[in-house]
């Protein structure tokens, strides 16, 4: 392979990124270009696609082609691009209300048919760009300005959608952790099918600290655990604690605490077809669980695009017909003299 | 045996096949238009099915029916009123009483013929003939389901496979009576059930059952006689107008030197379509199934920025929901093609039937400005034409196009002289090839068409999107900026125009009388007009298939007749159109919406009443 000394400076675009000071999405913005320059891919073979809402403006501050669409349809448009020109790394650009609300049949087919593109879905818990509506991952009870007694319905768990829509790929960071996203989406980008990476972002002017009590980088160690396939499920200060499973049920302990050797504390498999424990995983909460961090699932699976240029390929390979000539004069003719 | 066969020798004769929708009358119909065909007939088919893809067995409401018109000239429609019925059971008696020929022959399955069914069918009496007053026709009675189950009574077959192949009894007497050889529907079954030796068999023998069956008749059975038609030399096939459509985008993309995507989801009457396309992965098609409506053109949105010949197709509601992805298609600028095969509405409407529906949706039913161009087919054949020619469009002019067809088109099949592609207009997608020069919205200052980059070529990288754009692409909320690029949007869609052949008329360039039309009706509104023409009536015929932009010529054209009448099946949307872009002329207006074509005694008598008053 040709070698491409590409920078994030590359990826950059000369317009003005204009989302709030403070806001989650900079931070996301350089990791997604950091990543996108060790890829290895031309620049040129880079799409952007983006619909609705503060973290859609994404292609705009790129030099890649960039495509910002409607609302809730980029998993439609992305699944499109690819299928089209399989060569191209394709990036989808989503938020909690346009993947989630809106997008939400286009989100689940979109992984259900494994089409080999990467999701971005920057979840905040609330509509930024209509500034401050619940979205469909908003706390029950919790007041907005369209909730004002409190939500009185439950939120989805993005991970537990993409598992149910059988979802091959499932990883999660947050967007104060540059080093950590940019591994992530490196990761997301090498797999082949449709990589789901759930950011969780802080909205800095509508729902500023949702994600605090997690992302805080004093008690990060202690409230997220960073998942690697192959590798022992140890999180805290002292890299102390670790996740065992005990009844069918995923536990919090402490390694060399009441004869909890190191042994019984779970090796984590992303690679693991079924979801069981990676559904366990996602689903943890504080404050019993730290939140589960990484890519949580990574299955390698029949890739839609792939299945498409192979059908079309052997049909090639085997009809008569190549052309649209002889198609026209194929099967029932006559000729009148 | 000494009563000679009657034959009538006829210009062109209509026959209705009848029965439930399980019957298998729609292949019936097929099989004999596609033998008239190769004997040089020219045809033209109508089928006309229930929505419900079994309602219940011997009701009216589940009669599903195939109709064709075969003659010795050309024919332009399935024929108003059918010579010659065959009805499997009494509600297809019911059902069809009204499209009779008066004097015509109606073969009926005489088993059917008992009191469970007259009472399904809702007849008050056991003698469904009086009732429905069809005293003055040659009333045959067949034991269909007798005889097969003769034919057949030696194969260890069930009882359910051996009513199945009833419709082959059918078809083999319609054979005899209309001098139709057997050989092209044997070679069809062998090629079909081949490899289901007993299925073959039994389908062969109760179709020559029937065909031996018509022959010892003959006493009281008429034979019909029509000589083929005088038609132009070539290479000739049946198609209909979904194929037509389907392989119109194929040949645009190979012409073009474009991949063809189609994004799509099943609606009926558009569904074929869709299918037709899938099976051409041969020819490279890449075929998207969506999740909805709205998949369907997003994903076609996407491949059309990825450089590919992008299609969805679609009908009624199913455009409806397209609505805000073809508004992205227009402010994006990107070639993509919509195919609409319209059925009755709103809502879901009758969607087995015709109607012009949507032309006013497809012109206005967006936000904002959003100025798409429309072409609309005329015959099932020449969907093919029209799909090249919208594909052209979209390609040269950046533009989407929406191709309004419907459901008589799509179901309707004709003979058609295959073009070969060298033949065909060429087409020079605006691919960009200087990128030191590019800029997304830069545009040709004739045609105001933008170029085309898409991933993967190298130096073009840029952004578009929902969001109004200045020249250079950039997003822009300036006031006038907004407003000239809506300006510039609308005259980008008028400026085909200038690639659009101009409207020519059927019949003299002046008169008392023109018809307008557009799209489906033509092969109705053409015979009609033909017939006065001949009849020495001053009236012409114009009839539209470029809706958005109308042809240059057409006010002028419009100028020189005493009265215009604007004919649709629909409440009037072409006359509301017409009279927003030409308010200077005084529109008659004639419309039905019933599900069906017009029928030309229809058209001619209104036509003759309009001139005198």
């Amino acid at each position: 392979m040709e070698t491409l000394n590409y920078t994030l400076k590359d990826f950059k675009s000369e317009n003005e990124v204009r989302w709030c000071p403070g806001c989650g999405d900079h931070a996301v913005l350089n990791a997604i270009q950091k990543a996108m320059a060790n890829l290895g891919v031309r620049h040129e073979d880079f799409a952007v696609i983006s619909g609705i809402g503060c973290s859609s403006r994404f292609p705009y501050y790129m030099s890649t082609y960039g495509f910002h669409t409607i609302h809730g349809r980029a998993a439609a448009i992305a699944s499109g691009v690819k299928c089209a020109n399989p060569k191209l790394t394709v990036w989808e650009i989503t938020g909690d209300g346009d993947a989630l609300a809106i997008g939400g049949n286009h989100f689940i087919h979109a992984i259900r048919r494994n089409i080999d593109f990467n999701i971005v879905l920057f979840n905040n818990k609330i509509y930024g760009l209509t500034k401050g509506q619940y979205s469909p991952t908003t706390d029950r009870g919790f007041v907005t300005k369209t909730s004002p007694m409190g939500t009185i319905e439950d939120p989805f768990v993005p991970g537990q959608l993409v598992l149910g829509a059988g979802g091959t790929f499932f990883a999660r960071c947050v967007d104060n952790n540059l080093k950590h996203s940019q591994e992530i989406f490196e990761e997301a980008a090498r797999f082949k099918g449709t990589s789901v990476v759930e950011v969780l972002q802080n909205c800095v002017i509508f729902n500023d600290g949702v994600h605090e009590a997690i992302s805080d980088p004093k008690t990060r160690e202690e409230h997220q655990i960073f998942l690697k396939h192959g590798e022992p499920m140890i999180f805290g200060n002292n890299r102390d604690k670790g996740i065992v499973l005990e009844k069918g049920k995923l536990k919090v302990v402490k390694v060399g605490e009441g004869g909890i050797s190191m042994d019984e504390v779970l090796v984590h498999d992303a690679a693991d077809q079924d979801g069981f424990l990676q559904q366990s995983l996602i689903n943890m909460k504080l404050p019993d669980f730290p939140v589960a961090m990484g890519v949580i699932r990574a299955v390698p699976s029949k890739v839609y695009n792939e299945a498409m240029e192979a059908q079309i390929a052997e049909a090639k390979a085997k009809s008569k017909i190549s052309s649209v000539d002889q198609l026209l004069s194929s099967g029932n003719t006559w000729t009148v003299d | 045996m000494s009563i000679e066969t009657k034959v009538i020798e006829l210009e062109e004769v209509s026959i209705r096949f009848s029965g439930d929708s399980g019957d298998g009358m729609q292949l019936t119909g097929t099989l004999f238009s596609d033998t008239s065909s190769l004997l040089g007939n020219d045809i033209s088919t109508f089928p006309d099915y229930p929505s419900e893809i079994r309602a219940p067995q011997g009701t009216v409401a589940g009669v599903s029916g195939f109709q064709i018109q075969f003659g010795n000239k050309k024919v332009s429609t399935p024929g108003d009123l059918a010579h010659v019925l065959v009805a499997m059971n009494p509600a297809a008696v019911k059902a069809n009483a009204k499209f009779m020929m008066p004097g015509g022959t109606i073969f009926y399955d005489s088993d059917s013929f008992n009191q469970k069914n007259f009472e399904k069918a809702k007849f008050a009496t056991d003698d469904p003939f009086t009732e429905l007053n069809l005293i003055d026709f040659n009333k045959v009675p067949v034991p269909v389901t007798q005889l097969t189950r003769e034919a057949l009574k030696d194969l260890e077959i069930d009882n359910k496979s051996i009513l199945r192949s009833k419709n082959m009894f059918a078809l083999g007497l319609i054979c005899w009576v209309f001098s139709r050889p057997l050989d092209y529907i044997e070679t069809y079954l062998t090629k079909k059930f081949g490899r289901k030796e007993q299925v073959l068999e039994s389908n062969l023998r109760v179709l020559h059952a029937g065909y031996n069956y018509a022959w010892n008749l003959q006493h009281m059975t008429p034979r019909y006689v029509v000589h083929p038609a005088p038609i132009e030399k070539g290479l000739y096939r049946n198609i209909n107008g979904n194929y037509a459509t389907a392989w119109g985008l194929l040949a645009a993309a190979e012409k073009a030197g474009l991949e063809l995507f189609i994004g799509s989801y099943p609606i009926t009457p558009a569904t074929e379509v869709l299918q037709a396309l899938s099976e051409r992965k041969d020819l490279g098609v890449k075929s998207f199934q969506a999740e909805d409506e709205i998949a369907g053109i997003c994903t076609s949105i996407g491949a059309a920025f990825a450089g590919d010949l992008a299609v969805t197709s679609t009908s009624g509601p199913g455009f409806a929901l397209k609505s805000e992805a073809l508004g992205l298609g227009v402010i994006a600028e990107l070639p993509l093609v919509v195919v609409n095969v319209q059925r009755g509405g709103p809502s879901t409407g009758l969607p087995t039937k015709t109607e012009q529906s949507d032309l006013l949706q497809t012109l206005y039913g967006r936000n904002g400005e959003s100025p798409v161009v429309v072409v609309a087919a005329s015959t099932p054949s020449d969907c093919f034409h029209y799909a090249y020619m919208s594909a052209k469009i979209a390609l040269e002019r950046m533009v989407p196009v929406v191709l309004l067809t419907d459901g008589f088109l799509g179901n309707g099949t004709e003979p058609w002289k295959v073009p070969l592609l060298a033949e065909l207009p060429s087409i020079t997608p605006r691919i960009a090839r200087d990128a030191s020069k590019f800029k997304p919205y830069q545009r040709d200052p004739k045609t105001l068409a933008r170029e085309w980059a898409f991933p993967g070529m190298d130096g073009f990288q840029h952004r578009i999107g929902g969001l109004e754009k200045d020249a250079a692409g950039n997003v822009s909320h300036d006031p006038a900026n907004h407003q000239l690029m809506c300006e510039i949007r609308r005259d980008k869609v008028e400026a085909v125009a200038d690639m659009i052949p101009e409207i020519e008329v059927v019949g003299e360039n002046s008169g008392d009388l023109l018809v307008v039309g557009w799209g489906g009706t033509l092969g109705h509104l053409d015979t009609a007009v033909r017939e006065l023409q001949l009849a020495g009536t001053k009236i012409s015929l114009a009839q539209f298939n470029y809706i958005k932009p109308l042809p240059s010529n057409t006010a002028s054209v419009f100028t020189n007749f005493r009265k215009i009448v604007v004919c649709e099946l629909n409440l009037g949307q072409f006359i509301g159109y017409l009279r927003d872009k030409l308010p200077e002329f005084k529109y008659h207006q004639f419309n039905k919406i019933q599900g069906l074509p017009f029928t030309i005694q229809e058209l001619s008598d209104h036509f003759i009443k309009l001139i005198a008053e």
